[in-house]
């Protein structure tokens, strides 16, 4: 496969969730969690997916690991292993193959790991039940990747229960069970949000290592757009279960088009406590995307937004040039 | 009149038990936070800023053995509380938001009711329709819209829970507020707009604050004062403008030049050389020393006390680095 293949094609995909009124109440309407986004991951590189906050991104993780059903679209992947997939298609032995070429780093540390297990079962769980290697190598295999993602001496912490451990700590340990098993494709939730720099660059190089190394790829969900930066060669932005803006890295770190966009990078804090930063302002709360309007969704945030937006569809994600995709009438 | 620190915390010293032997968590820190101020807590991961907030709170787990030190809050020894009296000051005197918060939501409840219920506990007599209004005017604080009140966890996405949470903490308006990486999980828009609001609460209310993140940028916007911790030793607490601007301690310098920012051209990012200490048997003398540009002699066999070297400029280092080299 050449370097540059499409590892991961995600077709007009899209998630919703029924919402209810009242204990047994009658439906109120669906939550359009992912509103029919497509993308393309090429293998060995990474995806940066960033925006607001329940705008979707961790369902779009979710329906890339299988872990939900899309409602419409389609997955597919196409993996030196399995061939050309369609995610919706594979039962057994495939998706036994497939669990353990895609993994998933979930965002939350706490709620990942199983409290009765030690951290040596949890990294280890995952070669057992694929039936890789022997006892010994599997352990020198739980040590490697502990000390890699540097919980060290892997010695202090192979014995200890997740309540034993920091938050950072955890989340490495939720980094190391994933990394294991040598996955193509790791769709990783704000697997650094908790660790500080110095760890953190670790685990990232460690991250982009792998990809250059052995091809994998990444869809990197994160708020932390100065991580993004170090860790995609591409970003998608996201803004109630659409994607409004994507492009590569810098480009858009230079010249963020969409509106959103804009407000977005101008709400990173800066460390320096005498600057006052000047954050680009946006209107309103965050929304729910129950049942939203057929037009712009950020129209109602939008301080550019005029009777044309309000009276035409969500505009496309067309290219602006050079792959720089923007969803705004106004760019 | 009135003592001008609100809570004060000295020579606090506290390990785990573990099988393999002391986790030696948090060794004789000391720090005064003022009325009204707000402290950034910031270190790598696992040094032991989640374990302090734990023991001002007594809310350690069986294997954590609380060795020595004391702790004032408004004059009161907390450490010396019975249970009873402690429960009275958690929430009041002293709320949390939890670095795991955003499973610390009861499941099968609705996120409304929750902080309804907490309210209630804290404050008798609030009916429930006013602790409901109560709650209306918070979710906007914290840019929720008031009508997912009725929603369940399962249905809020990890920031929504998060916010759910520094909501049901401002709830009962206590004095000190400690957060644990309170926005980690929040997109910086949100973000932006709650640390905003923590501030505007926090000085309207004359609140403190306890602002614990590995994150210098969020801790540069947030904090009067900052204390960098190393291993379960404080190693530098100072103004935040001294702490970023005349760094005494090396490994406060190393963390203030590798940070990856958005800002600028890219750089290439440097992590700390060698390995983070070992808890069950940390370094000898500074904790700091194997990974220190600046280690001498004295460094390996003798623990540098942590002292003040400038007004409210405390450090603990043989070899500072000299003022305004930072
Ligand atoms: N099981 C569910 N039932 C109903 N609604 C859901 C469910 N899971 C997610 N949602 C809703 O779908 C939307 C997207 O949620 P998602 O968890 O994907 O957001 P996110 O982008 O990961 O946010 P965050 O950055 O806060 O984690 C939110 O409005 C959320 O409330
Ligand atoms: N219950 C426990 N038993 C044994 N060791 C523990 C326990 N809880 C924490 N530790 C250890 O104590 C040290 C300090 O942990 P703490 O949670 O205070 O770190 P932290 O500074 O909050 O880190 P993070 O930023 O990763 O959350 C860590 O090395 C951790 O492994
Ligand atoms: S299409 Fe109109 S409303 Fe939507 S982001 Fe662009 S300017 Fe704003
Ligand atoms: S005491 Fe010595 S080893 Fe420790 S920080 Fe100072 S110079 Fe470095
Ligand atoms: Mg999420
Ligand atoms: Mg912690």
């Amino acid at each position: 496969m050449g370097e540059n293949s499409t590892l991961v094609n995600v077709v007009g995909l899209e998630k919703r969730f029924p919402v209810s009124a009242g204990v047994f109440g009658r439906l109120r309407g669906h939550i359009h969690a992912v509103d029919e986004i497509s993308f393309e991951i090429p293998s060995g590189r990474s995806l940066g997916l960033v925006g607001e906050s329940g705008c979707g991104k961790t369902t779009t993780g979710k329906l890339l690991a299988r872990l939900l059903d899309p409602t419409d679209g389609h997955i597919y992947l196409n993996d030196e292993e399995l061939g050309k997939i369609d995610l919706a298609e594979i039962r057994g032995q495939e998706l036994k193959t497939f669990r353990r070429r895609v993994q998933i780093i979930f965002q939350d540390p706490y709620e990942s790991l199983n409290p009765r297990r030690t951290i040596y079962d949890t990294v280890e769980e995952p070669l057992r039940v694929q039936g890789i290697g022997g006892m010994a190598e599997r352990e020198a295999r739980v040590v490697k990747l502990l000390e890699l993602v540097g919980l060290t001496p892997a010695s202090s912490f192979l014995f200890r229960f997740p309540h034993e451990l920091s938050g950072g700590q955890r989340q490495r340990v939720a980094i190391a069970r994933a990394l294991v098993v040598n996955p193509v494709f790791v769709i990783a939730d704000e697997p650094t949000s908790m660790l500080d720099v110095s760890i953190r660059i670790g685990v990232m190089q460690l991250m982009t290592e792998l990809a250059e190394r052995l091809n994998v790829s990444y869809l990197y969900i994160t708020h932390d757009l100065a991580v993004a930066r170090y860790m995609c060669q591409e970003i998608a932005v996201m803004y109630l279960g659409k994607i409004v803006e994507q492009g590569e890295t810098e480009e858009m770190i230079r010249h963020p088009q969409h509106p959103y966009t804009r407000a977005l990078f101008s709400a990173v804090p800066v460390p320096n406590p005498r600057r006052n930063r000047i954050a680009i302002e946006i209107k309103g709360g965050v929304p729910t995307p129950i049942d939203p309007p057929q037009r712009c969704r950020f129209y109602d945030r939008c301080l550019s937004g005029d009777d044309f937006c309000l009276n035409n569809d969500h505009p496309p994600l067309d290219d602006k040039g050079a792959g720089h995709r923007v969803a705004c009438y106004k760019v | 009149m009135k003592d001008k620190n609100i809570l004060s915390v000295q020579n606090l010293t506290m390990h785990y038990r573990t099988r393999k032997g002391d986790v030696s968590a948090v060794d004789d820190v000391s720090f005064d936070l003022a009325r009204g101020q707000s402290l950034g807590l910031v270190g790598e991961s696992g040094c032991g800023k989640t374990s302090i907030a734990f023991s001002l709170l007594r809310l350690l787990p069986e294997n954590a053995q609380l060795l020595s030190g004391n702790v004032y809050l408004d004059g009161c020894d907390v450490l010396a509380l019975d249970e009873k009296e402690v429960r009275k000051i958690r929430w009041r005197g002293i709320s949390m938001v939890f670095q795991a918060a955003m499973n610390a939501l009861d499941p099968v409840y609705r996120v409304g009711d929750q902080i309804i219920e907490a309210l209630q506990t804290h404050f008798r007599g609030l009916s429930e329709a006013e602790a409901r209004e109560r709650v209306r005017e918070l979710f906007p604080l914290v840019g929720l819209d008031p009508g997912l009140m009725d929603r369940y966890p399962h249905e809020f996405s990890g920031g929504m829970r998060q916010r759910a949470i520094i909501a049901m903490a401002l709830s009962c308006e206590p004095r000190v507020i400690i957060a644990d990486e309170p926005t980690t999980a929040l997109d910086v828009i949100v973000q932006d707009r709650i640390l905003g609001e923590l501030r505007a609460i926090q000085q309207k209310m004359d609140m403190s604050m306890i602002y614990i993140t590995h994150d210098i940028a969020v801790i540069a916007e947030v904090s009067d004062r900052i204390g960098v911790m190393y291993a379960g030793r404080m190693a530098e607490l100072a103004s935040a403008v001294d702490v970023f601007e005349k760094p005494l301690h090396p490994y406060t310098h190393a963390l203030m030049n590798a940070f990856p920012s958005i800002e600028g051209e890219k750089q290439e990012l440097k992590a700390l050389p060698g390995e983070p200490p070992d808890l069950l048997s940390p370094p000898s003398g500074c904790r700091f020393h194997p990974r220190c540009s600046r280690t001498i002699e004295k460094c390996m066999g003798l623990q540098p006390p942590f002292e003040e070297m400038g007004a409210g400029h405390f450090v603990a280092c043989w070899n500072p680095l000299e003022v305004g080299n930072g």
